[in-house]
């Protein structure tokens, strides 16, 4: 239904389980990817099994000139960049008694920091081609606020107005910038969660289960293509109704 | 009129949309021929692009007028 043929699109995050899902997703759908990760083994992997119109980009996205940096050489590898997803992002728990400035600027410096500085880095080609897709992976947290997760709800929050904002001023010149709002997703992460874990998030869920990485990824087609043209400035949560926002 | 001046003038009558005649030295962008910040920006842009110059974010501030540009682009090349 969604077709992306021609279209570049660059993904942060793309050797997790939701990156990942993203990157394959766009890449199904005809657009050229350009993965980009800390790690580069699991971005290759990707790439690899991804086969043509596939670049490995890695960047340490808490490096302010590998960030600044990032969209011009994306858009060198792939000969163009069309749509953005900053869907990498770190956590780092603890009450908030305790929480560090540390752990508080880390968060905030991958999460939010670096989203705008990718966001600002893109917004030229963009300008130029009069087409533009911005697409920022928030959090259900972001919205709701979860203990333990100060520095990663703010920084959640954080780009929800920061992607509104980037949405007012650039809709007249054919760009969108929305959110996806993910719920609790199976990843890696939640993998290492015991039984009695799960049925107690499962209990807060609607839905009863939790989502897949493909599920997010769907989200993101739909925001990057053609057709949600006239969606922007807004935020779509992924949560099996966990919160209806 | 110069060359420069003459290529400034096309670009900013294309990008615009403004009479030719409107596009007189000491017009301004905003005030004068009706652009928003978000035009400056392409404008700007759109300079670079045609002189093959690097016009930084301080020194595009200052470039208010048509006449601005003209003079600010015959500097830098």
């Amino acid at each position: 239904m969604f077709d992306l043929t021609g279209k570049y699109a660059l993904v942060t995050g793309a050797s997790g389980g939701i990156g990942g899902a993203i990157a394959k997703a766009l890449h199904d759908a005809g657009a050229t990817v350009g993965l980009s990760g800390t790690r580069e083994e699991p971005l290759k992997q990707l790439a690899g099994e991804l086969g043509e119109r596939a670049h490995v980009l890695p960047c340490n996205l808490s490096d302010p000139e590998a960030v600044e940096a990032l969209p011009k050489q994306a858009a060198e590898a792939m000969g163009g960049l069309d749509i953005l997803v900053n869907n990498a992002g770190i956590t780092r728990d603890q009450i908030f008694m305790r929480m560090s400035d540390e752990d508080w600027q880390s968060v905030i410096d991958v999460n939010l920091t670096a989203t705008m500085r990718l966001c600002r880095g893109v917004m030229r080609p963009m300008m130029k081609a009069r087409w533009g897709r911005i697409i920022n992976i928030s959090s259900i947290v972001g919205a709701t606020g979860n203990p333990g997760q100060v520095n990663y709800a703010a920084s959640k929050a954080g780009m929800v107005g920061l992607t509104k904002s980037i949405a007012y001023e650039v809709a007249s010149r054919g760009i969108t910038a929305n959110c996806v709002a993910p719920g609790f997703i199976a990843t890696a992460m939640t993998d290492k969660l015991n039984d009695d874990q799960k049925d107690a998030i499962n209990k807060q869920i609607p839905a009863a289960r939790m989502g897949t990485p493909e599920e997010i990824a769907a989200a993101v087609l739909y925001l990057a293509s053609p057709e949600a043209g006239y969606v922007t400035g807004s935020t779509l949560h992924v949560n099996g109704g966990m919160a209806m926002l | 009129m110069s060359d420069v001046a003459d290529r400034v003038k096309k670009i900013v009558v294309e990008h615009l949309g403004v009479e030719e005649d409107k596009v007189v030295e000491s017009a301004s962008f905003i005030d004068d021929l009706g652009a928003d910040s978000l035009d400056t920006v392409e404008l700007v842009m759109a300079f670079e692009e045609e002189f093959g110059i690097e016009i930084p974010d301080d020194a595009a501030e200052t470039i208010q007028t048509f006449g601005d540009a003209v003079k600010f682009i015959k500097e830098a090349t």
